[in-house]
C-alpha cells in the first residue's frame, strides 16, 4: 500500500476565539492521485480542515491543534505556509479577490517572482502554464477584462506554475454560472488527468462536482467527518439530508418515483445510470402525476418597453428589452456573467436611465421619478450584507430608511417591531448586529427594505455562497413574503432556486432578452442554454434516458410536485 | 471613476512606453527639480518644448488628458492672481527696477516685471504637469512597481504601492454601488439638505464601504501569503523592462541637460533670468 499524500490522525483544531473546537478527532487519508470531494454544510469545519492543508492554519488563524497532519510524509508543524504553498496549491471561492497583480502574465508569475526566480526562466514558465489552461492569449489583460470563468484559469495557472502536487479548491463554482461551473470541473478534472495531481475540492453543490467522476466523498457534520466513502455509496445513504447537503435533483425523482436507490444502478452519473429497474416505475410516476398550475394574477406592476441602455457607445449593454412582471410573482432574472443583470436592476431603481424605451411602475412612467422617490415601490437587497449595515444595533439598522425620511419615532418604532417579527428576527431586536449569522445578517437587510413597504422587492444573488440550510431559510422567507403579496425580482445562477421557487426566468444573453418563460421550459431550451450559459437540468436528461415521451412536461410535473411535497413536509 | 481612469496607465507602443520604468521616474524627478528651482526663462522655455516634443513622441492624445489640462490651467490661473492680490509688487522686488504699464489703485500697479514674473511661474508649471502626466499615463504600475525596487524601495512596499493601484478600481465601483443602494433608502447628499444630515449621510455609505473593504484586505493577504509573498530578502519581477541602449542614452542626456540648465540658472548668482537691467 503506498503512502498517503495528506494524513490527518486524531486531528482536533479549536480556534483561538472559539470556546469549543470547530475540528474533532479528524482521521482522514488521502493518497496521491485521488480526487476528493469535502462536503458539509457552513459550520461542519470543511473549509477549516481546508485551512489546516493549505498552512493558512496555524499561519493565519492562530488556535490549538492536537494530533498530527503529514502532508507528503512531513510533519506539517514543523513547515512554514511558504514551505506548504510548494507543493498545495490553492484555488479561493473569490477568484477576483485571488487576483494580486495587474494583469494576467504578472498575476500568473506572482508565485515565482516570491521565489525571486530569474525573469527569462518566468516568461517561458508563465507562457508554458497559462497554455495548460487556455488563458494564453490573454496575457496582458486587466482581471475587469476578463470573465469570471477566465479569472478562475488565472488563479489556478498561479497554483500549478509552482508544479504543486496537491490542488484544493475552496468552492470552486461558487461565483460561477452554471455552465463555467461545468467546464471548470471539466478543467480540473483533466489536469489531474495530465500532471497526476491529487485533487481536493471543497463544495457542498454536490451535482454540479459529480459532473466529471470523483473517488471519494468526506461528509463533514460539525465537525467530525460522518462519512468518507464512493460518490455512489454516499448517494444512496441518506446521509447527505441529515448534514444539509442537497442530492442531486434526478435521485429525488428518483425517490419520488418510489425507486429505492441502490449502489449498482450507479447514481453518481445521470449518463450512465443503470435504467433498467428505473424506466418503468419513472414513467408510471409521470403518467400519474398532475400537474398544479399556480394561479397568478395579471396585474402589472412593472413594466419595461423596448428599454436601450449602454455605459459607452462601444457596447450596448441592455438591446430593447421588454417584459411585464406581474403582483405577487417571485421571477428571476438569469443569464452569464456581464449580460446586463446588474444593469437591468440598476435601471428598474433608477440609478441609471435608459438611453431609449420607458420603464413603468404600477402603470406610471418613471423617467422623472428620483431615486428616493422609486424606493417607494420598488427595494434593492444587495448581494454582500456587509455592503448595506452600517449601523449597530439591528433596531436602528431596520429603522434606518424611515428616520431618513423624518416619520416620527413612535410610528418608526412600531413599524420596525411589526417588520421584525414578520422576519423572525423580533427575539434579537436588541442584538447588535455583530453577533448574527450571515443568514441572520441577510435578512435584517432584507427587513430593512421590507419595513419602507416596497410592493416589488429586488435581490442581487440573495443565495451566493449559502448553504442548503441558509439557502432553504432564505427561500421560504421570500416565499413567505411573496404570499404576503410582495413581488420578487431575483437575480441568480442558481438553476434550483429557479426551479424550486420561481414562477418566470427572464433570460438575458449579451444584453438581449432571449427569454421569458416558465423555468421548465427555460432549463430544457437548448438554445437558452446555450446562449446564456445555463445547463440543462439533469431532471430532464433523466426522463430522456427513461425514454418518457415528453420531458419538458416530466420537469414541470417534477416541480409542481416537489413543491407540494416540500410544503407538506413543512406543515 | 472617470477621473482616476484619466490618470492610469494607457497601454500602448511609442518610444516613451518602451523606456524603463526608473529611466522615467529619474527624468521626471530631474525634471520637476530643474524646473522647481530654475525661474530662468530660458531653461524654462528649452524644457517646454521638449516636454512637448516627448508628449507627441509618446503619442497621447490631447482629448485623453483633456479635463485635467483645463482642470490645472484653472489652478494655474487661480494661483497666479492671487499672487497678484498678495503680492503685486513682487516681480518690482525680484527684477529691481520698474516698469508701469497702469495702474488699478495705490496698491495695485500693473508692471512689465510683474507680469514677466507670473509669465515665468506659470512657465513653470506648464512645464513640469506635461511630464508629470506622462509618467502615469506611460508607466504600467507593475512595471513601476519593478522600477521602485530598482532603486532601492524594499520590494513589500512598491509592492504596497502596486496593488493599491490594482484595488482603486475595485473600491470606487463598491463606493458607487453603496451609495446608490443607500440613497434609495433615503440617503440625500445634495445640497438641498442641511450639513449635518449630509455628514450622517456620508456615514452611512462609508460604514458598509469599509467594513467590505477589510472583508478584501482579508482576503488578499491570505491569497498572498498562500504564493509565497515576502518569503525571500528578495524578489524578481515578471514585468520589469531589462535596461537598454535607450535608458542609458536618456539617463545621460537628462542628467547633463539638467546640468546644463542649472547651470544656466545659477552661472549669474541668482535664480532669475532678469531682462530688465542689463
Amino acid at each position: 500500500m503506498q503512502n498517503p499524500i495528506i494524513d490527518f490522525s486524531n486531528f482536533s483544531f479549536q480556534y483561538r476565539a472559539q470556546s469549543n473546537p470547530t475540528l474533532i478527532d479528524i482521521n482522514l487519508k488521502i493518497n496521491s492521485g485521488e480526487k476528493i470531494i469535502i462536503a458539509g454544510p457552513s459550520g461542519s469545519g470543511k473549509s477549516t480542515l481546508g485551512y489546516c492543508i493549505n498552512g493558512l492554519i496555524p499561519h493565519f488563524y492562530k488556535g490549538n491543534i492536537s494530533g498530527n497532519l503529514w502532508i507528503e510524509g512531513q510533519n506539517a508543524a514543523n513547515l512554514k505556509i511558504f514551505d506548504i504553498s510548494k507543493f498545495v496549491g490553492t484555488v479561493l471561492q473569490d477568484s477576483d479577490g485571488q487576483f494580486v497583480a495587474q494583469t494576467v502574465g504578472d498575476d500568473i508569475a506572482f508565485a515565482l517572482e516570491n521565489d525571486a526566480i530569474d525573469q527569462k526562466e518566468m516568461i517561458s514558465r508563465v507562457e508554458k502554464t497559462s497554455r495548460l489552461v487556455d488563458i494564453h492569449t490573454h496575457l496582458g489583460s486587466t482581471p475587469k477584462e476578463l470573465s469570471g470563468g477566465q479569472k478562475q484559469r488565472v488563479s489556478l495557472a498561479g497554483v500549478l506554475i509552482d508544479q504543486v502536487n496537491i490542488l484544493l479548491f475552496d468552492e470552486p463554482l461558487a461565483n460561477l454560472d452554471p455552465a463555467t461551473g461545468r467546464y471548470a470541473m471539466e478543467l480540473i478534472d483533466d489536469l489531474a488527468k495530465n500532471t497526476g495531481a491529487t485533487v481536493i475540492i471543497i463544495e457542498h453543490r454536490l451535482e454540479d462536482v459529480l459532473w466529471r467522476p470523483m473517488d471519494r466523498i468526506v461528509l463533514m457534520g460539525e465537525g467530525r467527518i460522518v462519512a468518507d466513502t464512493t460518490p455512489d455509496k454516499i448517494l444512496t445513504s441518506g446521509l447527505l439530508g441529515k448534514f444539509g447537503i442537497r442530492e442531486p435533483l434526478y435521485v429525488t425523482a428518483l425517490k419520488y418515483a418510489g425507486i429505492k436507490i441502490t449502489e449498482e444502478m450507479h447514481p453518481s452519473d445521470v449518463s450512465l445510470m443503470n435504467m433498467d429497474t428505473i424506466t418503468k416505475p419513472l414513467q408510471h410516476w409521470y403518467e400519474q402525476t398532475v400537474e398544479n398550475e399556480s394561479n397568478l394574477s395579471s396585474n402589472s406592476v412593472l413594466s419595461f418597453s423596448d428599454v436601450c441602455f449602454s455605459y459607452s457607445a462601444e457596447r450596448v449593454v441592455l438591446d430593447n428589452i421588454s417584459f411585464k412582471i406581474c403582483e405577487g410573482e417571485m421571477t428571476a432574472i438569469v443569464g452569464k456573467n456581464g449580460a446586463g443583470k446588474s444593469t437591468l436592476c440598476k435601471l428598474i431603481c433608477g440609478f441609471e436611465k435608459p438611453d431609449k424605451g420607458t420603464i413603468a411602475l404600477f402603470g406610471k412612467d418613471m423617467s422623472h421619478v428620483s431615486i428616493r422617490e422609486r424606493a417607494d415601490y420598488v427595494g434593492l437587497v444587495m448581494q454582500n450584507p456587509n455592503q448595506m449595515i452600517s449601523q449597530v444595533m439591528i433596531r436602528d439598522e431596520v429603522g434606518l430608511g424611515l428616520k431618513l425620511r423624518d416619520i416620527p419615532q413612535k410610528e418608526i418604532s412600531e413599524r420596525v417591531e411589526e417588520t421584525l417579527r414578520i422576519c423572525g428576527l423580533y427575539p434579537y431586536r436588541n442584538w447588535p448586529i455583530s453577533a448574527l449569522s450571515y443568514g441572520q445578517k441577510k435578512r435584517v437587510t432584507i427587513a430593512s427594505i421590507l419595513v419602507m413597504e416596497p410592493q416589488i422587492i429586488l435581490l442581487d444573488e440573495p443565495t451566493a455562497g449559502q448553504d442548503l440550510r441558509h439557502y432553504t431559510e432564505i427561500m421560504e422567507f421570500l416565499q413567505m413574503l411573496q404570499k404576503r403579496g410582495k413581488t420578487i425580482l431575483l437575480i441568480t445562477h442558481d438553476m434550483h432556486l429557479i426551479l424550486e421557487y420561481t414562477q418566470r426566468a427572464i433570460v438575458l444573453a449579451d444584453g438581449k432578452l432571449i427569454c421569458d418563460n416558465h423555468p421548465a421550459k427555460v432549463l430544457t431550451d437548448d438554445r437558452v442554454i446555450r446562449l446564456a450559459n445555463l445547463k440543462e437540468t439533469s431532471l430532464f436528461s433523466l426522463a430522456k434516458y427513461a425514454a418518457i415521451s415528453d420531458p419538458f412536461e416530466f420537469v414541470k410535473k417534477f416541480i409542481s410536485f416537489d413543491r407540494e411535497a416540500r410544503q407538506t413536509c413543512q406543515q | 471613476m472617470s477621473t482616476v481612469k484619466m490618470l492610469s496607465y494607457i497601454k500602448r507602443d511609442s518610444p516613451v512606453h518602451r523606456l524603463n520604468g526608473v529611466t522615467k521616474l529619474i527624468t521626471f524627478l530631474a525634471w520637476t527639480v530643474v524646473c522647481m528651482l530654475s525661474y530662468d526663462t530660458r531653461v524654462l522655455l528649452t524644457a517646454m518644448v521638449f516636454s512637448l516634443i516627448i508628449f507627441k513622441l509618446a503619442k497621447i492624445h490631447l482629448k485623453e488628458v483633456g479635463f485635467i489640462l483645463v482642470f490645472i490651467c484653472f489652478f494655474l490661473l487661480l494661483n497666479d492672481a492671487a499672487i497678484y492680490f498678495f503680492s503685486p509688487e513682487e516681480g518690482v522686488r525680484i527684477y529691481g527696477a520698474r516698469h508701469l504699464i497702469f495702474q488699478i489703485s495705490d496698491r495695485y500697479t500693473v508692471t512689465q516685471e510683474q507680469l514677466f514674473y507670473l509669465f515665468n511661474v506659470t512657465l513653470k508649471y506648464l512645464t513640469v504637469v506635461p511630464i508629470a502626466l506622462l509618467f502615469l499615463l506611460t508607466t504600467d504600475p507593475s512595471e513601476f512597481a519593478a522600477s521602485l525596487t530598482g532603486i532601492r524601495v524594499p520590494y513589500k512596499l512598491s509592492y504596497a504601492v502596486s496593488i493599491t493601484l490594482r484595488y482603486i478600481a475595485d473600491i470606487q465601483t463598491d463606493f458607487h454601488n453603496i451609495s446608490q443602494a443607500q440613497q434609495a433608502r433615503g440617503v440625500d447628499l445634495s445640497k438641498k439638505t442641511s450639513l449635518k444630515k449630509r455628514i450622517s449621510g456620508i456615514a452611512i455609505i462609508a460604514v458598509p464601504l469599509i467594513f467590505s473593504s477589510l472583508d478584501r484586505i482579508d482576503l488578499i493577504s491570505n491569497a498572498m501569503d498562500l504564493r509565497g509573498f515576502g518569503k525571500k530578502e528578495k524578489r524578481t519581477w515578471y514585468s520589469a523592462r531589462p535596461f537598454q541602449k535607450a535608458d542609458y542614452c536618456v539617463i545621460t542626456a537628462v542628467v547633463i541637460l539638467s546640468i546644463i540648465g542649472l547651470l544656466i540658472t545659477f552661472l549669474d548668482g541668482q535664480r532669475f533670468f532678469n531682462p530688465f537691467i542689463s
